[in-house]
């Protein structure tokens, strides 16, 4: 049987297997034949795996998510030949359901980027243009399932980067609730706002993966107990009241066309029964990005402090210890990491701590505070993902607030711990365009009930036209 | 305006430990200017009673018990070592 | 001009604690296997390990600080220390800083007089680096060096104690030391052993003028392995400062490090450039709140700490002797033995001095046994006595036997043996009664040898006093 592995979801595979129709050898191999032939263009990936056997389905790992035995970069060059001695939680939890990891995708560096052009090992291409970029930092992932080149991926979310390539790629991608998903193994960026999640086809594949790899860890004592999730399966939205912030649907750089797109889909989602009301984030959206690239950096230059050449990764010689590790360092790190480490230094140094760490750590609460009143009235906020659809690689790489505009939409419920689906609703010239769904904490199920039925109704074609 | 003097910029990259050429000195200092000025932009809201967040979830007293786990084996202690001296870990001296 | 000089000294202590696994790990915490065997992830900072925080650390630190009566807080946190170092493998300490487990208690140091109260700024928890071991390098001609790594010690339970500066002279630093010492060592949280690094401290020593309150710039005495090793180092800073003072010049700021191997040495000084340690609420854990009852359950744990047993003894003996009992870990004996009903002070003399001296074991007496004994003390041979007692820690020990040989005090058996070595030994007679009165030493001495040591000396002492004239 020829698989279209561009097509096929994780649930539709997971049923060809039950019923015997293909072996988990003939699964596996469909994809590294599919990997053979599409990612010398789309370069998804930065390890491709042997088929280990057995015949669960395989999934793509972003390369932050540690895996024992299998490199693990985060996309620099500083972890250029590292190999994990143990597996992330989340991928422990994948095994234990028989899941088998199929390769590993490419990031922008330590997941720091919104277009994979950050990654010391070059970037990666958006299945539907490849001349653009697939968004990021998490634009591996979002690239291999877009491409067909794995039935769904495991992702990582800071301040947008599974949410944002899933709008740019055109697939389904769940920011989860701060806590329900372990971080134990998942290589830090920044520790408050850090969440894998599930980057998939279609909705009800995205909360079935998300079952199988949330839930508290004894190992990671930021995490919770996580309710039951329940699979999507009804085609209406009545009763959902749908708050749709003003701030976030008019912002700046907000292209026509997306706007377009998302109206249609709100639209559509009255027509399902949905209540629709404007409302408003006075400050989440206006001070998000400033609060994020304090908050952010500042953990993050503190989280890479332990790659030092000393245990593991890239090592530079040097007459002393000193010597060595600024080296190493300098030799490691591509200049986004470097930025970021700066300026989070600086917003922590001495003299400077309350100015910007302390004062962007008061300005979460606001907007905390900000969806917390939202959400006694709405149900789910909705708006674009993105505020364009892919641009071509290297329009922005030379200007970090552009790109780091890119992430406008999505920072502030990260920065409230809040989960977040995106949905493809549509396309503008010619590019996918995705709607952001954001709940309250512990809403996944809401989000994915609300997001099937949705997608249901919008009947996106997730493969690019150009691969039909 | 909140731009950074190449003093400061020296001084961070030695606090984080980054040996940056010249060039690179020129050019983050234009670049981390421009950032610190949009985040600055924090300080314009008033937040006088405004406790910070340091969790997204409001949990405390997460503990584990004082029970011995197995450590790693050695060969997995020094798998990734760049460089290894017995059963040390070997670095330039400090 | 002559001003009188008042030393301030502040104490900061590091205790490891002797839980099972480590701080925010749960490989051994202790001595074990060789170098790296007890490291994981965690402690060995691998990306993307997680920290989790030992419970029985968390309690353990809170019940030093009801013990020091700190103020135990609602709202703990731990802090990131951000440096870079090679025993620092996430190249931050998981610490805590403005939000510490306890503050603001005291530990009150008996004296004769009363005591001295010391402040205690905080007590606080934290995770101990790992080890450097600086090595030359072998083949190399000029000294080179590297450094080599074990991180086994790295991520043991740390309990930071730092005290206000109400020390006021080396001496009473030392009984500070001491007493914290015991008082964790009850408490069962460390065995606090300085050879072994599981006491660690550090003096700040400044001085100024009696009676101004100011607090003049201090120097940092770092790597003083013993108590009395402190004690002088502290006195000899003390005199340099006041030294400098009294020329007209200033102290500066500077650390000094001392060689734990050569005492006498001077002491190498730093100025440390001020480090920027960019301390942040550690994000991969959240905040401790102490709940009510498990803050009561440990109080109620702590019993009489070894400085209120010092001040409830000395009511009853002498403050020197209170306090080498306790001190020497054994007034819980000498209660035991005062109640099986032996005079206290005559207890507490032979505890304090003999039995120390025997080196026995206080917990395997039979304080009944022991009462008998010291109640007999007058009456049976010294010799006996003293072989009586290194046996108390024996099992199944009884007095019985020994109580049996009697000293000889008739004084119509023991003066013809006097006269005849007064007889024997003319010249140190007359030295005697020439005004050496020391000599009398000599010929109790002879006495007690001529009768076997069964003579009771002090009517040996008299008799001979009186012979002699």
């Amino acid at each position: 049987m020829t698989l279209d592995t561009l097509r096929l979801t994780a649930e539709e595979a997971d049923r060809l297997l039950r019923t015997k129709e293909i072996s988990g050898a003939e699964l596996f191999a469909a994809y590294l034949a599919a990997i053979g032939e599409r990612d010398p263009e789309l370069h998804a990936y930065l390890h491709v795996c042997e088929n280990p056997g057995g015949d669960g389905l395989p999934l793509a790992v972003k390369d932050v998510i540690g895996t024992k035995g299998i490199p693990t970069t985060a996309g620099s060059k500083i972890l250029e030949s590292y190999v994990p001695v143990y597996d992330a939680t989340v991928i422990a939890n994948a095994k234990r359901h028989g899941l088998r990891v199929l390769g590993k995708t490419n990031t922008d560096e330590f997941a720091m980027g919104s277009s994979t052009e950050n990654s010391a090992y070059g970037p990666s291409r958006n299945p539907w243009d490849p001349s653009r970029v697939p968004g990021g930092s998490g634009g591996g992932s979002a690239a291999a399932v877009s491409g067909g080149l794995a039935p769904w991926a495991l992702g990582s979310d800071t301040g947008g980067s599974i949410k944002q390539p899933a709008a740019l790629c055109g697939h389904v991608g769940l920011r989860p609730t701060y806590g329900t998903v372990s971080r134990y193994g998942v290589i830090a960026f920044a520790s408050s706002l850090d969440q894998v999640g599930p980057v998939a086809k279609t909705v009800r594949d995205c909360a079935w993966l998300y079952s199988i790899i949330s839930g508290r860890d004894a190992n990671d004592s930021t995490t919770v107990d996580v309710p039951t999730v329940e699979l999507p399966a009804g085609e209406r939205l009545d009763g959902l009241r749908i708050g749709v912030p003003k701030e976030m649907n008019g912002a700046d750089g907000i292209e026509p066309g997306v706007t377009e797109a998302v109206d249609r889909a709100i639209e559509l989602a009255e027509s399902l029964g949905a209540s629709v009301e404007e409302c408003s984030l006075p400050h989440s959206v206006d001070y998000g990005v400033a609060c994020y690239y304090l908050v952010a950096p500042a953990e993050a230059s503190s989280n890479l402090g332990r790659y030092d050449g000393v245990r593991f990764g890239l090592r530079e010689d040097g007459a002393d210890f000193r010597e060595m590790i600024m080296r190493t360092r300098d030799a490691g790190f591509g200049d986004e990491p470097k930025r970021r480490i700066m300026i989070g230094t600086y917003a922590l140094s001495s003299g400077y701590y309350e100015a910007y760490y302390g004062t962007a750590q008061k300005v979460r609460t606001v907007i905390k505070r900000e969806h917390d009143a939202l959400f006694e009235r709405y149900d789910v906020l909705v708006s674009p993902t993105s505020p364009t659809v892919a641009f071509p690689i290297g329009a922005k790489i030379d200007d970090p607030i552009a790109m780091y505009m890119n992430d406008v939409l999505t920072i502030p419920s990260c920065m409230a711990g809040l989960p977040g689906l995106n949905i493809p609703c549509g396309l503008s010239q010619g590019l996918p365009v995705g709607l952001q769904l954001v709940g309250p904490q512990f809403a996944e199920n809401t989000l994915f009930r609300a997001g099937h039925a949705l997608e249901q109704a919008i009947g996106f074609d997730g493969v690019p036209e150009r691969l039909r | 305006m909140a731009r950074i003097t190449r003093d400061e910029v020296l001084h961070v990259a030695r606090l984080a430990r980054l040996e940056l050429t010249g060039a690179e000195v020129e050019k983050f200092q234009e670049q981390l200017s421009d950032i610190l000025e949009a985040v600055s932009k924090v300080s314009e809201l008033d937040l006088a009673d405004v406790p910070p967040t340091a969790h997204p979830l409001e949990i405390a007293n997460a503990w584990g018990e004082d029970e011995p786990r197995e450590s790693l084996p050695l060969d997995e202690v020094f798998a990734n070592a760049p460089e290894r001296d017995g059963d040390y870990f070997r670095v330039p001296p400090a | 001009m002559n001003v009188a000089w008042q030393p301030v000294v502040g104490l900061e202590i590091h205790v490891q604690l002797k839980t099972q696994t480590k701080m925010f790990c749960r490989c051994r915490n202790g001595f074990g296997g060789g170098p790296n065997t007890q490291t994981c992830p965690v402690c060995l900072g691998f990306p993307g390990a997680l920290p989790v925080p030992n419970r029985r650390a968390i309690e353990e630190t809170i019940k030093l600080g009801l013990a020091l009566d700190c103020a135990i807080a609602e709202r703990a946190v731990f802090h990131r220390k951000n440096y870079f170092y090679p025993d620092l493998p996430k190249s931050y300490q998981i610490s805590q800083y403005d939000e510490p487990l306890c503050a603001q208690g005291k530990l009150v140091v008996p004296t004769a007089d009363g005591g001295v109260t010391v402040g205690i700024t905080r007590a606080h928890l934290e995770e101990d680096a790992a080890k450097n071991v600086h090595v030359a390098a072998s083949g190399r001609l000029h000294g080179a060096t590297a450094t080599l790594v074990d991180f086994n010690r790295g991520g043991t339970p740390l309990l930071e104690i730092v005290t206000e500066p109400d020390i006021h002279d080396a001496e009473t630093a030392k009984r500070f030391l001491q007493l914290l010492r015991q008082t964790v060592v009850e408490l069962g949280l460390s065995d606090a052993e300085l050879e072994k690094g599981s006491m660690r401290f550090d003096v700040n020593v400044s001085v100024r003028p009696e009676g101004s309150g100011e607090l003049r710039t201090r120097t940092e005495l770092k790597n003083m392995n013993s108590f009395n090793f402190a004690a002088k180092g502290i006195e000899r800073e003390i005199a340099r400062q006041i030294r400098i003072y009294e020329e007209g010049g200033t102290v500066e700021q500077e650390t000094l490090h001392f060689d734990p191997a050569h005492e006498e040495a001077p002491p190498m000084r730093s100025k440390e450039e001020a480090q920027d340690y960019r301390y942040f609420p550690e994000p991969d854990l959240v905040p401790v709140h102490p709940p009510d009852d498990l803050v009561e359950r440990l109080r109620a744990e702590i019993g009489e700490l070894p400085g209120a047993r010092i001040a409830r003894i000395a009511d009853t003996l002498s403050f020197y002797d209170a306090d080498v009992l306790v001190t020497g870990g054994l007034d819980r004996l000498w209660a035991d033995v005062v109640a099986a009903g032996a005079d206290p002070k005559e207890a507490a003399n032979v505890l304090a001095n003999q039995f120390v001296a025997a080196g026995v074991d206080p917990a395997r007496v039979d304080p009944a046994e022991l009462a008998k004994l010291v109640s007999a003390r007058a009456e049976i041979p010294r010799a006996a006595f003293d072989e009586a007692l290194a046996k108390t820690g024996d099992t199944g020990f009884s007095a019985a036997p020994y109580l049996e040989q009697k000293v000889v005090a008739d004084t119509g058996e023991l003066d013809p043996i006097i006269e005849r070595i007064i007889e024997a030994n003319p010249a140190q007679a007359e030295q005697y009664r020439g005004g050496k009165q020391g000599l009398l030493g000599f010929f109790v001495g002879q006495v007690m040898k001529e009768t076997g040591g069964k003579a009771d000396p002090r009517v040996v002492n008299e008799r001979v006093r009186a012979k002699l004239g």
